[in-house]
């Protein structure tokens, strides 16, 4: 067991530093919440200069553009930028975090070098049409048909919850190619252009009143064949692929986030005097312990994950629980999920009439938190993932 | 960085899990909640095997092994509920003659605790106490001949664990070389590492059950309800895991106080709910789920309870 860096780590870690101290401060405060083109325009911006300085798609392999840096020093990416105060990922979520390396593991070159490097510079954006009105958690019944017709695919159908897809460029969208094959036997990947005649935007509201995420309805949309990742029919195996990205290192910057957060919440309840509450200075107390743990748990699904193919870290042996195939993500997901509730309800509790004031970022931030249980598998979804995957319980019906 | 355990450390695990087995299975357990009496004639094989002395320097005959490694023997006495001081052996190996290979059995308590528990008052050979430490001073140890503190005795809620509480303790000479914060520090997390064990092995033992137990024409673990209790259960160990491993890592005050807490709750609730995993047979004295629970339960009101780590955590948070 071992939790320190290499000199070679420390030395990355210290230009990265240097560099983030240069640039943060000439960078432009960031737009509105509800701005979407303004926030697209920003985080391209952003992704612009991580890929000048080197930066960009740091863990990617370097034959897919990328750096073909260690899990670690990725890690170390995400923990100085954060705790610098850097812009999140944002608009470029989908794309950096799963659109890319799932091409990067799965397409062709052509697909490699038509896709890839935009992603990289910040100037395509992606955004995710898995879920369906009808598909949520059980992703397999998804619907939207593509029917072959000539060099295209003629695609019908409906997306929902489709996050960022107003201002998306391209879609990673999950289609039935073969409807009579068995539910996960008849899915293909594809990559759908935003601007494509027959693609219309709903956007939705969500109860944090942004307009994040949306409806997409396919009205017999003309997908280029060569658009399409992988095999014909094999989308679910692409798509566990993707998923198990979703689930790696996606939440990394936001622990240290939370533990930043956790920090204010005391000194702030130190200034109002709430802090004589034994209650809440236990709650702050244990949310610490917790904190502190579910970064311990990143370092260790990380250090799980090397050696492994990149997006991979969940296919990993858990060596602590004998041998059984593990999901470190969806235990991660779990409690993480629930521990950023808690948190913003210690906020609130902190904050007194003040949680009332939905200009107050932890307001804001303590709305947004209630989709952590539910976007990318739910903790229902999550808690039979571990139950069946890594404990071995039987599938129920 | 590589946060796992390395090769020597699995092979450490294996090596104390299968040695646990050998000498100390359910029905040496079974026996020992009959009759709760150190068994010295085990305690000698363990320390044998290097249990106690896995500290001490090879010089010293010990095998010079850290903290870590400490770490993944007691989460294997944890899960195997193997009963004894065995904090005060690891501690105080080198402090007392005869503890490191066995010959003595030692106890060490806490001065500081309100009430001052004492396990197995009537097995140890020795005693050693901690004192109260002031505010910004480390309190000093003092060795004590157990017939010399006063105690009164009392039912402990664990069977496998005999209680006292000590009424009076005697102010001998201090023990030069012990250094009070660090024991207690590391005192409660070599509590916490059993505290994993403990929790990892009540999943395993609901899932067990969970599996073979059916009604409905199917095997429980395949309702949710069911299913969802034991996922929560290994989530709770595995952040327990991460948490006590990295604070034997670091070996920082901070991050053994939050591991502690963390593997207390893993420890005492995954007790509970193995205990209502098992539904009425969980409620007899036949399945373990009591005796890990009330192991945990005890564990987890010896060397700082959640009151206690709580405000620690908290105060940390406004101090830095
Ligand atoms: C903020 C946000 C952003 C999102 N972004 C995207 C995106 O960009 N792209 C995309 O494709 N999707 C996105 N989603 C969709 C998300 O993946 C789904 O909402 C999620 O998988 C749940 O599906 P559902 O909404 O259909 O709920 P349902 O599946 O209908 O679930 C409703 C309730 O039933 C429970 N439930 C369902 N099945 C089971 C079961 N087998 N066992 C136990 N309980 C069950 C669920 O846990 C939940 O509590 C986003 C969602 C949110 C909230």
């Amino acid at each position: 067991m071992d939790l320190s860096y290499t000199e070679e780590e420390e030395a990355f870690r210290a230009r990265l530093r240097a560099w983030l101290a240069e640039v943060l401060p000439k960078l432009p405060p960031g737009p509105a919440a509800t701005d979407w083109p303004g926030r697209r325009a920003y985080d391209a911006a952003w992704q612009r200069m991580l890929y000048d300085a080197g930066y960009a798609g740091l863990h990617w392999p370097v034959d897919a553009g990328g750096r073909g840096a260690t899990p670690t020093q990725h890690l170390i990416f995400l923990e100085e930028t954060e705790r610098a105060g850097a812009p999140y990922v944002g608009a470029n979520f989908v794309g950096l975090l799963h659109a890319g390396p799932t091409i990067a593991a799965e397409g062709t070159a052509a697909q490699r070098a038509r896709w890839l490097p935009p992603i990289l510079r910040g100037e395509e954006i992606w955004c995710q049409g898995f879920s369906e009105p009808d598909a949520g958690s059980d992703l397999a019944a998804l619907r939207t048909r593509a029917v072959r017709d000539g060099d295209d695919y003629v695609v019908t159908g409906a997306k929902v919850w489709t996050s960022h897809a107003e201002v998306a460029d391209w879609c990673e969208l999950l289609v039935r190619t073969d409807p009579d094959a068995p539910r996960h036997r008849g899915i293909s990947w594809l990559a759908m252009p935003m601007d494509a005649p027959g693609v219309t935007v709903r956007p939705l509201r969500t109860l944090a009143g942004s307009t994040e995420f949306a409806e997409v309805f396919l009205d017999e949309v003309r997908i280029p064949v060569a658009h399409r990742i992988g095999a014909e029919h094999d989308g679910w195996r692409v798509t566990m692929v993707t998923l198990s990205f979703e689930r790696g290192t996606a939440f990394v910057g936001e622990v240290v986030a939370c533990r930043r957060v956790l920090a204010e919440l005391a000194r702030a309840a130190r200034a109002n005097g709430r802090w004589d509450d034994a209650v809440l200075r236990r709650r702050l107390g244990r949310l610490n312990a917790e904190f502190a743990a579910l970064w311990r748990l990143t370092q260790w699904n990380v250090s799980e994950s090397m050696g492994l193919p990149p997006g991979r870290a969940d296919a990993g042996p858990r060596g602590n629980t004998g041998g059984v195939p593990g999901t470190g993500g969806s235990v991660f997901k779990l409690r993480y999920s629930h521990a950023r509730q808690e948190l913003y309800d210690a906020a609130a509790e902190v904050l007194g009439g003040r949680a009332l004031d939905a200009d107050h970022p932890w307001v804001t931030d303590r709305l947004s938190a209630l989709a952590y249980t539910i976007a990318a598998g739910t903790s229902q979804i999550q808690r039979n993932i571990v139950a069946e995957r890594i404990l071995g319980l039987p599938k129920g019906r | 960085m590589r946060f796992q355990l390395d090769a020597d450390q699995r092979a450490l695990r294996d090596g104390t899990r299968e040695l646990l087995a050998g000498r100390f299975d359910r029905d040496r357990l079974r026996a020992a909640v009959d009759a709760p009496a150190l068994d010295r004639r085990l305690w000698r094989e363990l320390a044998a095997a290097g249990l106690f002395a896995l500290r001490l320097p090879e010089a010293d005959g010990g095998v010079g092994l850290g903290l870590p490694e400490a770490v993944v023997v007691f989460e294997e006495a944890g899960r195997a509920l193997l009963p004894g001081p065995l904090v005060a052996g690891l501690l105080l190996a080198g402090a007392v003659d005869g503890a490191a290979t066995g010959e003595r059995v030692v106890g060490l308590c806490d001065a500081a605790a309100d009430p001052v528990y004492w396990e197995h008052p009537a097995d140890c050979d020795a005693l050693v106490l901690l004192e109260a430490g002031e505010p910004g001073r480390a309190g000093r140890a003092y060795r004590c001949a157990p017939a010399e503190v006063g105690r009164a005795p009392l039912a402990s809620v664990d069977p496998l664990t005999p209680l006292a509480r000590v009424l009076d303790p005697p102010r001998t000479a201090p023990l030069a070389g012990l250094d009070a914060a660090r024991l207690r520090r590391e005192a409660a997390l070599l509590t916490a590492a059993q505290q994993l064990g403990s929790a990892a092995r009540t999943v395993e033992l609901a899932v067990e059950h969970a599996r073979r137990r059916t009604q409905f024409g199917a095997a429980i673990g395949s309702f949710q309800a069911v299913k969802h209790l034991c996922a929560e259960m290994l989530v709770r160990a595995e952040l327990a895991r991460v948490a006590v491993y990295a604070a034997a890592v670091t070996g920082d005050a901070l991050d053994a106080v939050g591991a502690k807490l963390l593997a207390d709750e893993a420890a005492v609730r995954n007790a509970r709910d193995c205990l209502q995993v098992h539904g009425g047979i969980g409620f007899t004295w036949e399945a373990d789920a009591h005796l890990h629970l009330k192991r945990a339960w005890l564990r987890a009101e010896s060397w700082g309870g959640a009151r206690e780590a709580e405000e620690r955590l908290a105060d940390a948070l406004v101090r830095e």
